[in-house]
């Protein structure tokens, strides 16, 4: 099995502090990849570079298209860059206010990426809206209200829907259940997990939480001060620790 | 450029059509740049340069490019103020018209240019005066119009503040006029090659209200990634059931770029594609010019099972009974007994007046 | 009986070296030799601490040894697991190595039925006749079928267990690693997996296990694999 996305040697830098430093891995199609470890050690970074969204200072990120070509995401256009993030990536933030359009219906923000690739049929925006309303457990009666008016857990299950509409190829999450309720987190987690399965979505997902490591993520890369010092299968890491930082980080899961 | 000059442009959109209009010629540099750049003069020419410069002038064009007098007569009491002709300095106006070049070489985008202070607040049709200040030679003759009349405080001002600083010919009659400047209508009289119509623009940009980043806003320009100005018309269906934009119904200008054909009624877009005049849009507190050139393709967004739609109306014009024009409401008692007039007060008294004959 | 080596371990050794506890070094498996052979069914024996459960996580690739090699035949080829690939690692898990914990990992929200029927529908098998199968499995388990909707996180200790039996051996595995899977079972549930063993073995698969209950142990092993714990280096 080829590999979709190739990250070798990459780093980030704000100018003499690091964000990341010479990070490398594969990820395969319909794989999860969760990076783990605690605030400020570059999760964030690394996520942002690798997702184009940051120039790298070093290194290069490669991406296989639909149609097999490998693409250099260091020499795209923002153009391409642009078609990419829209055609075939999907992107979702911490903060769902980041993701959404807050002014709009949450049936127009599940059908902008639509509507930006170019379908101009109303009524089936709205068929396809509906439907991933359901998907995420949204009422579907609730399509022409603002997501102001949803709850955090909605929100975000707003902007999951609104990201994976399109079916991009690859996903990028950066903390999607952080900063919500236990019982929420569960049902984001599920739906999640759920979704990768049904859509077999490759996704990379940036998290403090072990728990959600284990639960999503086949592979886990565990980050420290801008670095990976520990990679592999996400129950190895776990159940295994080997680098002092991630038998830390292991360790101080509380347990119930 | 010798005042015998000048410069043409074809303004026709396929070989066929090949319409030039004259414009006028740009006043004679003087010897010294800074003359020319509007900047303080060296001390040694104080006090001449105004003299001076319309005396070079007077001399070669057919009439003082710095009016003296009002027309009509009216404003013989008015002293001499020295403006120069149109208002503006010529090499504001040069710039504008570099501009407007650029503008209509790149149908639908906005040029920025270097917006200047004017006798009048921003949204009083700051953008539009300066269009028509850069265009006007001294035989146009100017239309001016707010909301289709020519008798209301914005078009009056306008018409008046150009014939005392220009001297130019007005008239309310579209089909007299060389040039049209309007705030949010197009004539109901089909427009010809020989005429530019000059809009005010409050918000030259059609995504503003769903992207508030300038440089957002141009970045999806250059790609032409546009698909945001579709949720806003899913969002008029969404809530009213149709698209319930009803002017400044966003356009796709010549296949390329989003563009606001400012407040007009969407009624007025029809009338935009394929116009045979020039259509030039100027908006002053925002700093940006753009055009849609004669003979272009200009598409109102729409989606396919919710097509583009005019307003229609069930009354007619109850002055001149026009069935087919922009109809205004107007109340005209304490009861709430309403009207229905043609918005196009030139259209409706030619009308009126072919029908009395 | 095929007689086909299906796991060969070669000198193997397992310690773990805690870093936070002053670099702590505890050894549990050490020069540690075994071969697995279709259709066997090999149970570890010896005290409590011995490393047995260590020695199946370490097969299974859910530890790294510190030294030594874990040969699986994968398909038709050999395959040492300490030095695979994540990616390598997890086709081995999903097609030829099974593993049944003791412990159920819950995953919040998702029905029993789902639960035992995924490894299936990973595999390709459709979803009708992964339900099918799960089906199967949990009624001859005796998992009551008014629970099959159901989570299992509320379940008693040994239906949860039941639940993980059905699941591990939903997919017809070559390897199949048990560690106490019947620890909470009475003695018909036992007799359920054993004869579910049996089959598994008579279809080829090779079984090693940890059985602590000495009647399950008599009545599934084929050979006793003796394992002593090493003092703290």
């Amino acid at each position: 099995m080829s590999a979709l996305l190739q990250v070798r040697g990459l780093s980030r830098h704000y100018g003499q502090r690091i964000g990341c430093e010479d990070v490398s891995f594969d990820l395969h199609p319909g794989e999860l990849l969760c990076v783990v470890g605690e605030s400020g050690s570059g999760k964030s970074t690394l996520l942002n570079t690798v997702a184009a969204q940051l120039a790298p200072t070093a290194g290069n990120v490669r991406y296989r298209q639909r149609d097999g070509k490998w693409l250099e995401l260091g020499a795209l256009s923002e153009a391409d860059r642009r078609r990419l993030a829209r055609e075939e990536w999907g992107f979702v933030t911490q903060n769902p206010r980041d993701g959404l359009r807050l002014n709009v219906s949450a049936g127009a923000n599940v059908a902008e990426r639509l509507m930006a690739l170019g379908m101009r049929n109303y009524g089936q925006l709205r068929d396809i809206a509906r439907s991933w309303l359901e998907r995420v457990e949204i009422d579907a009666t609730r399509i022409d209200d603002a997501p102001t008016g949803f709850s955090g857990g909605m929100q975000q299950r707003l902007q999951i829907a609104r990201t994976l509409v399109t079916q991009p190829r690859l996903v990028f999450m950066d903390e999607p259940t952080a900063g919500l309720d236990v019982s929420v987190q569960a049902r984001i987690l599920d739906l999640l997990r759920r979704l990768v399965n049904e859509l077999g979505l490759a996704a990379v997902m940036v998290t403090h939480d072990l728990a959600v490591a284990r639960l999503l993520a086949a592979r886990t890369m565990v980050m420290q001060g801008g670095r990976v010092v520990e990679t592999g299968l996400t129950d190895q890491i776990l159940d295994d620790p080997q680098h002092p930082y991630t038998q830390l980080l292991v360790s101080s899961v509380l347990t119930t | 450029m010798s005042s015998s000059q000048v410069w043409s442009e074809d303004s026709g959109h396929d070989g066929n059509v090949h319409a030039t209009r004259k414009y006028a010629p740009s006043p004679r540099r003087g010897e010294g740049w800074g003359e020319g750049l509007g900047w303080p003069c060296p001390p040694l020419h104080q006090g001449t340069f105004c003299s001076d410069f319309t005396q070079k002038h007077s001399s070669s064009a057919r009439r003082p490019l710095t009016p003296t007098l009002s027309p009509k007569g009216r404003g013989s009491d008015i002293p001499a103020m020295n403006y120069n002709f149109a208002f503006l300095d010529e090499d504001t106006k040069r710039m504008l018209r570099r501009a407007l070049l650029k503008a209509v070489a790149i149908p639908g985008y906005q040029v920025p240019f270097g917006s200047r202070e004017m006798p009048l607040p921003y949204g009083w049709g700051t953008g539009g005066i300066q269009v028509t200040a850069a265009l006007l030679g001294p035989d146009d003759v100017l239309k001016v119009i707010d909301q289709g009349a020519d008798d209301t405080t914005n078009a009056v001002n306008i018409r008046r503040f150009f014939a005392r600083v220009a001297g130019v010919a007005t008239t309310e009659h579209t089909a007299d006029a060389t040039l049209i400047q309007t705030r949010h209508r197009i004539p109901e009289t089909s427009l010809r090659e020989d005429q530019i119509l000059v809009f005010q623009v409050p918000e030259p940009e059609p995504l503003r209200t769903l992207e508030p980043r300038e440089a957002e806003t141009r970045t999806l320009h250059a790609l032409a990634d546009y698909g945001l100005m579709h949720v806003k018309l899913y969002e008029d269906i969404a809530q009213y059931g149709h698209i319930a934009t009803s002017y400044d119904y966003p356009v796709l200008v010549d296949g390329r770029f989003l563009t606001s054909p400012s407040p007009i009624p969407k009624f007025d877009n029809p009338k935009m594609d394929h116009s045979p005049a020039l259509m030039l849009f100027g908006a002053g507190r925002e700093k940006r010019l753009y055009a849609i050139p004669p003979y272009t393709r200009v598409e109102s967004l729409a989606f396919e099972d919710h097509p583009f739609e005019i307003q229609r109306w069930e009354h007619q014009c109850e002055l001149c009974g026009s069935g087919e024009s922009y109809l205004d409401e107007v109340v005209v008692d304490d009861r709430g007994t309403r009207m229905f007039v043609c918005s196009d007060t030139d259209f409706c008294g030619q009308r009126r007046a072919e029908a009395q004959a | 009986m095929t007689t086909a080596l299906m796991l060969e371990l070669r000198d193997l050794s397992k310690s773990f070296e805690l870093h936070h506890q002053h670099g702590a070094r505890l050894n549990v498996l050490r020069g540690l030799d075994l071969r697995l052979h279709a259709g066997e069914c090999v149970v570890l024996s010896g005290p409590s601490g011995a490393g047995k459960s260590t020695l199946l996580r370490v097969i299974y690739a859910n530890y790294h040894p510190t030294y030594g090699a874990v040969y699986v035949r994968h398909g038709d080829r050999w395959l040492d697991l300490a030095k695979a690939t994540p990616h390598e690692v997890l086709d081995v898990r999903r097609r030829t190595l099974g593993y049944v914990s003791q412990f159920l990992r819950v995953i919040p929200r998702v029905p029993t039925l789902d639960i035992v029927a995924e490894p299936a529908l990973q595999m390709g098998v459709s979803e009708q006749r992964a339900r099918q199968r799960a089906a199967d499995l949990l009624r001859r388990l005796n998992v009551p079928e008014r629970l099959w909707p159901l989570p299992p996180g509320t379940f008693s200790g040994g239906e949860q267990q039941r639940v993980n039996i059905a699941r591990g051996l939903i997919v017809p595995r070559p390897v199949l690693l048990l560690d106490e899977p019947t620890a909470s079972l009475d003695a018909d549930n036992r007799a359920v997996v054993a004869e579910l063993l049996a089959e598994a073995r008579a279809t080829g698969s090779a079984v090693l296990g940890i059985f602590h209950d000495e009647d399950m142990r008599d009545r599934v092993a084929t050979r006793l694999f003796p394992m002593q714990a090493l003092e703290a280096a």
